[in-house]
């Protein structure tokens, strides 16, 4: 299987999690001690595997006969993923607890995914690119529903995979005609051959259909309808992980496969009229129906379509700034909604109660901490200086504007603007307003240091960018 | 270069003294107070070192610091001063300990939080002033909006939620159309430069390059941004909210040195980096600069509220310094900037006297006043003062600036017409009209409300406040020179950049000659 030590040694990061769901298997199998072991042995998974990644990020290679990559933003990506779901099984433990709802498996389909997410960033062939996007997407489509129990949650489950399922449709059907145009689903082969093959209107048709299939999973417009009932429904946890780590991992595919077809000898970007009208849908969109939003959750869901506008910004640039710019803003993204989607899951109530954003008016009073906390990655998610959400959006828009794309960083800010009023809501709810009733917090450590985890990443990749642009910069 | 560290401190000073602040409990109050003045004392110290090593004689950039930031972007920590920012660095470090003083009595609830944000404001506006990268500028212009949002969110006054949220969104709107602008520039710098960046100094010797339609775009741009700040009318909308609902020390900060980081940005980067747009948009600007000089006078005539109509006298006071920036003439922009400084020296000292006065009687309302000269006759004299200086009675700081601005707009040849000059004068008789006449209404004739008996006059802290910057009010009145003189080279610069023949198209140097 492995041609030396060598491969093994590089692909180390997705070998840890593949064996580790095969060892957590076994655990819950003869454990009755479950639900204590596997958050803390998932997390340990996750640590090794992303340090593993970040440690040995100069170990650029192609491995398994062309079908993985690793090494250089590969492994950005899977440090991005991997401490990103370190972050969210540590949000998990209480919030399940809370819930009543661990089901034994949750960690377990937390974890695959996660691998899913990792095949995907490492791909070098388009099929991989699917297989790892499925493994993902099932997984995600069970954990959707995980509060069995209640209506909602499998309303998202069920919603998620029908329209999941139809844009893994275009994705396949995509795929079949990019391969029939280019006979090969390599996508160092499709990039070789892209300036003959841009002519030819089935591989252009393949690629739009896979554009479009990922823009589901990006959560841009129009492809967003599921998002704010997928978020709203499945556990607030779960939903983290929907926003980031998927996220991620749809445009880690997108960069790996287009990226590379835009770069090809200069020739522009083939597709920026569609992604631009896309970017900007989705932020305006995002942006405007986000303002009136009164569940928190659903308020999250329209700043993520929102944001999605603002990386296909990077996108629709194309340039070698987009491709560090969009990895910059999907680590700080990251870590900014983790932070935030973990301090609605501390302040939610069981049977989904203090999920108005009413809930947190006066919070600034009763709990200066949280409240600090989750002002300050609402100044960072509303893009305001010196936090990384800021400077995500600053190397976006020099790709765009070194792309001749002026117009579209122009729209950007303006939708940053409009976005500011709903961030900014919460802090005045939190800091302005005075409430009476009281919050209860049950087994708050493990958020408090999920959270403070998040922030601390948010302040320093916004402060002290230059390490993390460096290591971006390296590999492109 | 070596880095002289000496603006580094100044900035430090107040970022660490407001983290420690953090560290004090409940119940630690005068502590906490005592510490914060502590800290912006020695922030003030630094700064008057500063101004004594300062050499008045160059016309560049001094105390340059400079130090990596973010390699990959070629950004810097790139800090310096010349004359014009030196004498604001001065207001502002001079203001702030007195503003803490002045909010002892009136912030109680949450000091540590109080003390906090406004420290952090200190390092906001320092950091803009002595900023000389444009991502740095950046990051403070908009890291400052957070602090001054929750100082009027949480101690504002009735309506302090619309205000905040207003004056937040107001200014961010107009700060990203410059971060495109900003980004803009630092692309473009790639072309004759080699390379990104936005290190201000090598941009001025790029950017009179960039064809002057986009040049054209880009100064909008920036001066949207600035002019909302300042604000120029018709953006000025913010501001009565904002002043009226922000507690007094908020007040003071936020009209004695906030709106000056508008004329300042406009003075920094608009100018020079544009100079051929600038001639051009000139006499646009100047009718703008116009309207709020006159405007800004008559809706102060009209107000019953004196926090409103000292807040309106902002937006007139304002507009002489945008008119002297835009005449273009070194008399001109040199009174603009001592206008800076007299504007946050006099309106200053009203919000604090209104603030001092608000905390006794809990109204500002003008008819619930009237013959206090007898109940508070240090309060009454302190107010005439305040009101002589801002009205421009010679002798005075304020006739100072009005004077220079008003020579130098009526000689200026991109005004070129001394129209300009008649209307703005006009100005400087309304401001006499609505100040005297408040103070006629607030300070003379009988006492006819009966609550204000028992009125207890200025203490010893609310004198040792307002007295030193009455020293200056005299000071600036009597021997300009001190302050004018460290500014001279610098402005006299920024003029010939204006002046450059090269840069300006002789047909329109033909048109604008015609007056003379």
């Amino acid at each position: 299987m492995f041609n030396n030590y060598q491969e093994f040694w590089n692909l180390l990061p997705m070998i840890i999690i593949g064996a580790g769901i095969i060892i957590s298997l076994i655990i819950e199998m003869y454990s009755k001690k479950s639900e204590v072991i596997l958050p803390w042995f998932s997390i340990l998974l996750f640590l090794a595997a992303g340090l593993h990644a970040l440690f040995y990020i100069g170990d650029i290679s192609i491995v398994l006969q062309n079908m993985l990559a690793t090494g250089g933003n590969v492994n950005i990506f899977h440090a991005i993923f991997t401490l990103g779901a370190a972050v969210v099984t540590l949000l998990s433990i209480d919030y399940l607890k809370k819930y009543g709802i661990y089901f034994r498996e949750y960690y377990i389909i937390l974890q695959t995914s996660v691998l899913g997410m990792m095949l995907m960033a490492a791909a070098k062939d388009i099929l991989v690119i699917f297989l790892g996007l499925e493994l993902m997407s099932i997984s995600f489509y069970i954990l959707a529903g995980m509060n069995r129990k209640r209506l909602n949650a499998n309303e998202a489950s069920l919603k998620y995979f029908l329209l999941g399922a139809f844009a893994t449709g275009f994705i396949v059907y995509g795929i079949a005609l990019i391969y029939g145009a280019a006979h090969t689903t390599s996508i160092d082969f499709i990039t070789s051959d892209f300036n003959l093959l841009s002519g030819n209107l089935l591989f252009v048709a393949g690629v739009l259909l896979f554009l479009i299939g990922f823009s589901f999973k990006i959560a841009a417009f129009p492809f967003h309808m599921w998002v704010p009932d997928v978020y709203e429904g499945a556990p607030t946890s779960v939903a983290a992980l929907f926003s980031t780590g998927g996220k991620a991992a749809a445009f880690s595919a997108i960069i790996a496969t287009l990226f590379a077809l835009f770069n090809n000898g200069g020739q522009g970007n083939f597709f920026t009229p569609f992604l631009a009208v896309i970017s900007v849908l989705s932020m305006f969109y995002g942006s405007i129906v986000a303002i009136a939003q009164d569940n928190i959750k659903r308020m999250l869901a329209y700043s993520s379509i929102s944001h999605a506008g603002y990386l296909i910004i990077g996108l629709a640039a194309g340039n070698y700034d987009a491709v560090a710019g969009v990895i910059f803003y999907l680590a700080a993204y990251t870590f900014m909604n983790l932070g935030a989607f973990g301090m609605v899951a501390l302040i939610e109530g069981k049977d989904e109660t203090n999920l108005s954003i009413n809930s947190y008016s006066g919070l600034g009073s009763k709990k200066p901490l949280l409240a600090a906390l989750l002002a300050l990655l609402m100044f960072s998610l509303a893009g305001i200086p010196p936090f990384a959400g800021f400077f995500g959006k600053y190397y976006i828009f020099i790709a765009a504007i070194k792309a001749n794309l002026t117009w579209l960083a122009i729209l950007g800010v303006i939708s940053s603007a409009i976005s500011v009023y709903f961030y900014i809501r919460i802090v005045v709810l939190m800091y302005f307003k005075t409430s009476d009733t009281e919050i209860e917090f049950e087994g708050s450590n493990n958020y408090m240091l999920a959270i403070i985890l998040s922030v601390l990443i948010v302040v320093l990749m916004g402060v002290f960018p230059g390490s993390f642009i460096d290591l971006v910069t390296k590999f492109i | 270069m070596e880095n002289s560290l000496l603006l580094t401190y100044l900035i430090l000073t107040p970022f660490i003294g407001s983290f420690l602040i953090l560290f004090f409990k409940k119940g630690q109050e005068h502590l906490i107070r005592y510490t914060a003045l502590a800290i912006s004392t020695i922030a003030f110290i630094i700064s008057v070192i500063i101004y004594f090593q300062f050499d008045s004689a160059n016309a560049g950039f001094q105390f340059i610091d400079k130090f990596h930031w973010i390699k990959g972007l070629n950004i810097h920590y790139h800090v310096g001063i010349d004359g014009m920012s030196l004498l604001l660095v001065l207001l502002t470090t001079f203001l702030t300990p007195l503003t803490l003083v002045s909010s002892w009595s009136s912030i109680e609830s949450k000091v540590k939080e109080f003390t906090f944000f406004f420290l952090m404001l200190e390092v906001g506006m320092l950091g803009v002033f002595i900023s000389l990268d444009l991502f740095l500028f950046y990051v403070f212009w908009e890291a400052m909006l957070i602090p001054m949002y929750f100082i009027i969110g949480i101690w504002g006054g009735k309506e302090r939620i619309y205000a905040a949220v207003k004056f937040f969104i107001y200014t961010m709107f107009g700060s990203l159309l410059m971060l495109v602008a900003l980004i803009w520039l630092a692309v473009y710098a790639i072309g004759p430069l080699g390379y990104f960046t936005t290190n201000l100094i090598e941009l001025y010797a790029v950017s009179p390059q960039i064809p002057i339609d986009i040049q054209t775009w880009m100064f909008i741009a920036f001066a949207f941004s600035f002019a909302i700040k300042v604000p120029v009318f018709p953006l000025h909308t913010w501001l009565p909210d904002a002043h009226v609902q922000a507690p007094t020390a908020g007040s003071v900060i936020l009209a004695g040195v906030l709106l000056k980081m508008g004329t300042y940005g406009l003075l920094r980067f608009n100018l020079p980096l544009f100079p051929e747009v600038s001639v051009a948009a000139a006499p646009y600007i100047s009718i703008l600069a116009i309207i709020g000089i006159i405007y800004g006078a008559l809706v102060s005539m009209v107000q019953t509220d004196i926090k409103k109509l000292v807040a309106y006298s902002s937006v007139s006071h304002l507009g002489f310094v945008v008119l002297g920036i835009f005449a273009m003439t070194q008399e001109s922009i040199q009174g603009a900037i001592i206008q800076m400084v007299n504007h946050g020296l006099s309106t200053g000292a009203l919000f604090l006297l209104v603030g001092i006065i608000y905390e006794r009687t809990h109204t500002r309302e003008i008819s619930d006043y009237g013959g206090i000269a007898k109940l508070v006759p240090v309060f009454a004299f302190a107010l005439m003062f305040a009101s002589l200086s801002s009205v421009g009675l010679p002798g005075l700081n304020g006739f100072i600036g009005e004077f220079l601005i008003l020579l130098g707009s009526f000689k200026s040849p991109v005004l070129g017409s001394w129209w300009f000059t008649v209307f703005a004068a006009s100005g400087v008789i309304f401001a006499a009209v609505y100040l005297l006449w408040m103070y006629q209404r607030v300070v003379y004739g009988e006492v006819t409300n009966p609550k204000l008996n028992g009125l207890k006059d200025m203490n010893n802290r609310e004198i040792f406040v307002l007295f030193p910057i009455f020293i200056f009010i005299v000071w600036i009145g009597i021997y300009p020179s001190t302050f004018l003189k460290v500014s001279d080279k610098s402005t006299a610069k920024v003029v010939k950049q204006m002046y450059n023949p090269e840069k300006i198209n002789p047909v329109q140097m033909g048109l604008i000659q015609s007056t003379k």
